[in-house]
């Protein structure tokens, strides 16, 4: 499985990566690099009976229904990069009179 | 710093020594060898006054109780270096970035909070490789951290900058992070002792996740027993946490025992592969031999799937980080570029913001997790995953109670040596079992090649750092006894 | 008309899915938020137990198995609403599979809904479009709220069946407490998928899915406005292409979404930061146990312990409080259908009234039960007792206390009725000659005139037996 050009124009778009045209075909050979050595994991047998891979945790990961909420040491102006009225400003989406105030 | 961090907590107890002279012996030291940007470029972020007038604090109100309990401020006076990626309300938190060139996080990291109950001091924020991704240091957006024992060369990563304020004895204890060996292989590199727990030991909450099912905050040492006091301040459940276990930490302390009898030390072949540099074999056989000594058991054993760890961890990885560092868009915090439109803002605040690596594992992540690659990649690269792990603990259910590997492949390269990704992450390939099986792993100098020097691995079972430090302090002991 | 519905329901919890702030609404924006709402760096999620709790609730409620282990997922996407970049939801592990609803009861399994899937996620903030020239501004105050989803399969085959299967869905998740359910309020949203199959053809055709409604006959609206877009499509021989159609309530049309068409791939994969959830048993069992009577139970309950039709069993269990009113009120000693006949009656109308619920009804049931005991004694008139409930439903004060300050309690002394009998023979002596002449037809026209003269405080019946007597002798 090699990685196209197209392939990393279509996931550096999904990661919101502009990626400069000059540096395409270095980085489609790096990721084709890496690619290649991941073949091996192929050749490896592997059946529902493997698992998930995920670790098992001995823990509980249940919180109860109560506050206090987490305080902020510094208040959200402090970090944010454009705020008013208490909202965070981004430039307004093209998009934004089809699905209101829904995320997609 | 001459004291150990014991010695420096006893001292401030009894008031021998006041925190403003410990604090003013790290600065001290950090201008001695040179700490920053100008220097080995180990210190990104300080506040000196602030770290003065806070010691001066300590001093005024040094409380009745804390004389004659050491365990309520068991790290007393004790001054650490954070890594970068740790979130601290005092001094500036960028991961290596430029995403977050000039973020502080309004809240303190669990690790952090416990540090500072403990009675120790944050005195500041060390150099890391952007986000933690790279082997070096050299990935960071404020250059490359230098080695203290060679400055010509790296001094591993991705931790390097709290490795190398340790190694440069700026301090006893400092903060570093793992996913695939960042605090064992700087540790290694910088002849110093670097522990990464279980996962599930330490909290997570305030450690800037890289690969969440991956990541461990770790501690380096300048010997065992520093790494072993600093761990204890920061082990435990946390309920912000959800992978955080319940079980309650050892006392890792107690680990110091004259005789090995009784501690079966495995020997996993796959760690000793014919291409393995025979002086780094020597090393690490050396250490065999002063276990032997001690009466440890030693038996060769076999984890099978060890070879696939590299490629198995550079799917995961990526593919978490992909989904970790959505969250750098310059909405809410951090960079914002402006471009055309939201999408605009997005896409130059996110390619200015992340360096070349960053970038590059986020793509390769990217891709791993995307529509027609998922089962190649990631499932399967999860399923082998499960299969490392079960290499670990059939050999550890076998009574192996400790193995012993050399921690890297190498000893510590030349800046710039290494420009081919792939074999920079080849530099992981001892250690990375760890992170991907959740066991604890800590290097613990044993010896020097042409002058570099040369960490032995400890790999233990699940929540068995106990037994990890049991061999730790052994072998440590025996180095400085020089017996063999 | 081939329907599936797609539901978003908030969770009642106090605190949000994955972090403790207040789910309150109204608060000053993202005032209720935190690092872990905000997706700060280093800031982990943990589980709200209360969350689960409900969202099993709910499960169970709808019939399906709810499974000792669930995974958490990621689905990735940028919006700038979702502060992580990714939203914490489940995917091919959810939390409950497999149940079903039915619109009509006692009905066979053609009338009832398959429910394909029940999963927990956490809801998004909100994005102000209109309020700042050329931005857009984030409200991260409902970042994280619990939601479930509850997805059904594509049973429905008509837009009077999805109101149907709505107003059910609601009534349900109202009794259990797992939320208010509240479309208008955003508690309650769908999204509904329609496609249109022709008679005899056994696959389906190609769906849209249809946004943006915001109540339930919005939603019945908008799949009749898109059966028939779909079905002249058909006609003229085009196809229906797949595509997000959005509703706009004021036209009453439909139109496709003008999102970019950007190839949706959320890459799924397992939250690591959250462990797969494990429900034990135990656990399991007591949420079982502790679901509350389910409104087809208590309708049905309604019908065969209290012997009441099954309109007014239906009306009566619109609502759990409206519910436990009317028994309460049946516990205090009223009979059935005369308790069902106040509720249904005066009792709504004076909430219509108002404008208030149940819970805010000033007269307590009990209260009630003692104003039908004193019409069903003859203490006071039916007309009478409604001027009363009209002053108890305000002040709350007794039925009894309300008769005697206003003069409403029936007089059913004899010597006093007589005494009216008596004058009103006397004023109308042509009517009461006939009357005692055995002219009968009469005797309602002098009842009647006996109540005007008493100010309508006799028993009516009385008097009607008294009127009798004098003939008789």
């Amino acid at each position: 499985m090699a990685v196209s050009e197209f392939d990393v124009r279509h996931v550096a778009q999904l990661a919101r990566l502009a990626i400069d045209p000059a540096r395409l075909p270095s980085l489609v050979q790096e990721l084709n690099g890496i690619l290649g050595h991941m073949e091996a994991l192929g050749a490896v047998e592997t059946s529902p009976e493997t698992g998930d891979g995920r670790l098992e945790t001995t823990a509980a990961g249940l919180r109860s229904d109560e506050g206090p909420p987490i305080p902020l040491a510094a208040a959200r102006e402090t970090f944010a990069p454009q705020m008013a009225d208490g909202f965070f400003l981004v430039p307004r989406l093209a998009t934004h009179e089809d699905l209101g105030s829904r995320s997609p | 710093m001459s004291l150990s961090a014991r010695e420096t907590a006893d001292g401030v107890r009894s008031g021998q020594r006041t925190t403003r002279s410990v604090v003013e012996e790290v600065f001290r030291r950090a201008d001695e060898v040179g700490a920053g940007k100008d220097g080995l470029n180990i210190v990104l972020h300080e506040d000196r006054e602030a770290s003065l007038r806070e010691a001066d604090l300590r001093d005024g109100k040094s409380g009745a109780s804390y004389l004659v309990n050491p365990n309520a401020r068991p790290l007393k006076g004790v001054p650490v270096y954070v890594k970068d990626n740790i979130a601290t309300t005092t001094l500036r938190t960028t991961c290596g970035s430029r995403i977050l060139a000039d973020y502080v996080s309004p809240y303190d990291a669990t690790v952090v909070a416990r540090l500072r109950k403990a009675g120790a001091l944050i005195v500041g924020k060390t150099n890391m490789d952007e986000f933690a991704m790279g082997s070096s240091t050299e990935n960071s957006a404020y250059g490359p951290t230098k080695n203290p024992i060679d400055p010509t060369r790296v001094p591993g990563g991705s931790s390097g900058g709290s490795a190398a304020a340790v190694a440069s004895g700026m301090v006893r204890i400092a903060l570093g992070s793992e996913t695939g060996g960042s605090v064992r292989q700087p540790a290694s590199f910088c002849g110093i002792v670097g522990v990464k727990p279980t996962y599930g030991r330490v909290s997570r909450y305030g450690l800037v996740a890289f690969a969440s099912s991956l990541d461990q905050v770790g501690v380096f040492g300048r010997t065992v027993d520093d790494a072993a006091l600093g761990l204890q301040a920061i082990a435990g459940p946390d309920p912000r946490d959800a992978t955080s276990s319940p079980i309650e930490p050892q006392a890792y302390h107690a680990a110091q025992h004259d005789s090995l009898e009784g501690l079966v030390i495995g020997r996993p072949r796959e760690y000793f592969p014919d291409s393995l540099d025979p002086r780094i074999r020597d090393i690490c056989d050396q250490a065999i031999e002063r276990l032997k000594s001690l009466g440890a058991e030693v038996c060769d054993v076999s984890l099978p799937h060890t070879s696939l760890a590299i490629p198995v961890y550079y799917i995961v990885a990526p593919a978490e980080a992909s989904s970790n560092l959505a969250r750098f868009d310059g909405v809410r915090y951090g960079l914002r570029l402006s471009g055309d439109g939201l999408e605009g803002m997005y896409e130059a605040t996110r390619s200015n913001g992340f360096g070349p690596e960053v970038t590059r594992r986020i793509l390769l992540g990217t891709y791993v997790l995307s529509a027609g690659y998922y089962d190649a990649y990631y499932r399967k690269a999860m399923a082998i995953r499960g299969l490392i792990r079960r290499d670990f603990e059939q050999v550890f259910a076998a009574g192996v109670h400790v193995l012993l590997t050399p921690t890297a492949p190498t000893t510590a390269f030349k800046l710039g040596a290494i420009s081919d990704p792939y074999e920079m992450y080849m530099s992981d390939i001892f250690t990375a079992t760890a992170n991907l099986a959740g066991i604890p792993g800590m290097s613990v100098p044993a010896g020097a090649v042409e002058g570099l020097p040369v960490g032995v691995q400890f790999l233990a079972s699940h929540f068995d750092e106990y037994r990890m430090f049991v061999a730790a302090y052994a072998l440590e002991r025996a180095i400085a006894g020089g017996a063999v | 008309m081939v329907v599936g519905l797609e539901v978003h329901v908030h969770l009642l919890t106090k605190t949000k899915l994955f972090c403790p702030c207040s789910t309150e609404f109204g608060a000053t924006p993202n005032a209720n938020t935190c690092p872990v709402c905000l997706a700060l760096p280093g800031a982990l999620p943990v589980l709200n137990e209360a969350a689960v709790r409900l969202a099993a609730r709910a499960a169970y409620a709808l019939g399906c198995t709810v499974h000792e282990d669930s995974v958490f997922a990621r689905k990735n996407y940028f919006y700038p609403d979702l502060p992580k970049g990714y939203q914490i939801s489940q995917f091919d592990r959810p939390l409950a599979t497999d149940g079903r609803l039915a619109l009509e009861d006692g009905a066979d399994e053609a009338r009832s809904v398959r429910i394909h899937r029940v999963h927990m996620e956490e809801d998004a903030g909100k994005s102000v479009h209109d309020r700042y020239a050329g931005s857009t501004a984030i409200d991260l105050n409902r970042s994280g709220t619990p939601l479930i989803e509850i997805v059904s399969e594509p049973d429905l085959r008509s837009a009077a069946d999805a109101g149907a299967f709505l107003r059910r869905l609601k009534q349900i998740l109202e009794y259990t407490e797992v939320s208010d359910a509240n479309m208008e309020e955003g508690s309650l949203r769908v999204d509904a998928n329609i496609s249109t199959r022709g008679p005899g053809a056994s696959t389906l055709g190609t769906k849209t899915e249809i946004k943006n409604m915001n109540s339930f006959s919005g939603v019945e609206r908008a799949l009749e406005v898109e059966f028939a877009r779909q079905c002249a499509l058909l006609e003229r021989g085009e196809r229906v292409v797949q595509q997000t159609m959005l509703w706009d309530a004021g036209s009453g049309t439909v139109r496709p979404a003008r999102s970019k068409e950007e190839s949706h791939d959320y890459r799924y994969f397992p939250e690591p930061d959250l462990p797969p959830l494990r429900l034990t048993r135990e656990w399991l069992a007591s949420v079982r146990t502790d679901l509350p009577e389910l409104p087809a139970a208590r309708r049905q309950r309604f019908v065969e312990s209290f012997s009441l039709p099954a309109y007014d069993a239906d009306v009566l269990t619109a609502t759990r409080d409206l519910a436990d009113y009317f028994e309460a009120v049946v516990a205090s000693g009223a009979e059935a259908k005369v308790a069902a006949n106040w509720v249904m009656g005066e009792v709504l109308a004076r909430l219509k009234d108002a404008g208030i619920g149940i819970r805010e009804l000033a007269a307590r049931p009990a209260q009630l039960g003692v104003l039908l005991a004193m019409v069903r004694d003859g203490a006071v008139s039916h007309s009478a007792a409604k001027a009363i409930f009209a002053q108890m439903a305000k002040t709350g004060e007794d039925p009894a206390v309300i008769a005697d300050r206003e003069g409403l309690r029936q007089v059913g002394d004899d010597s006093q009725l007589s005494a009216w009998i008596d004058g009103v023979l006397a004023a109308h002596p042509d009517e009461a000659g006939r009357f005692l002449a055995g002219e009968k037809k009469l005797q309602g026209v002098l009842v009647g005139m006996v109540m005007k003269a008493s100010g309508g405080k006799a028993d009516p019946k009385k008097v009607n037996q008294l009127l009798a007597g004098r003939v008789a002798t």
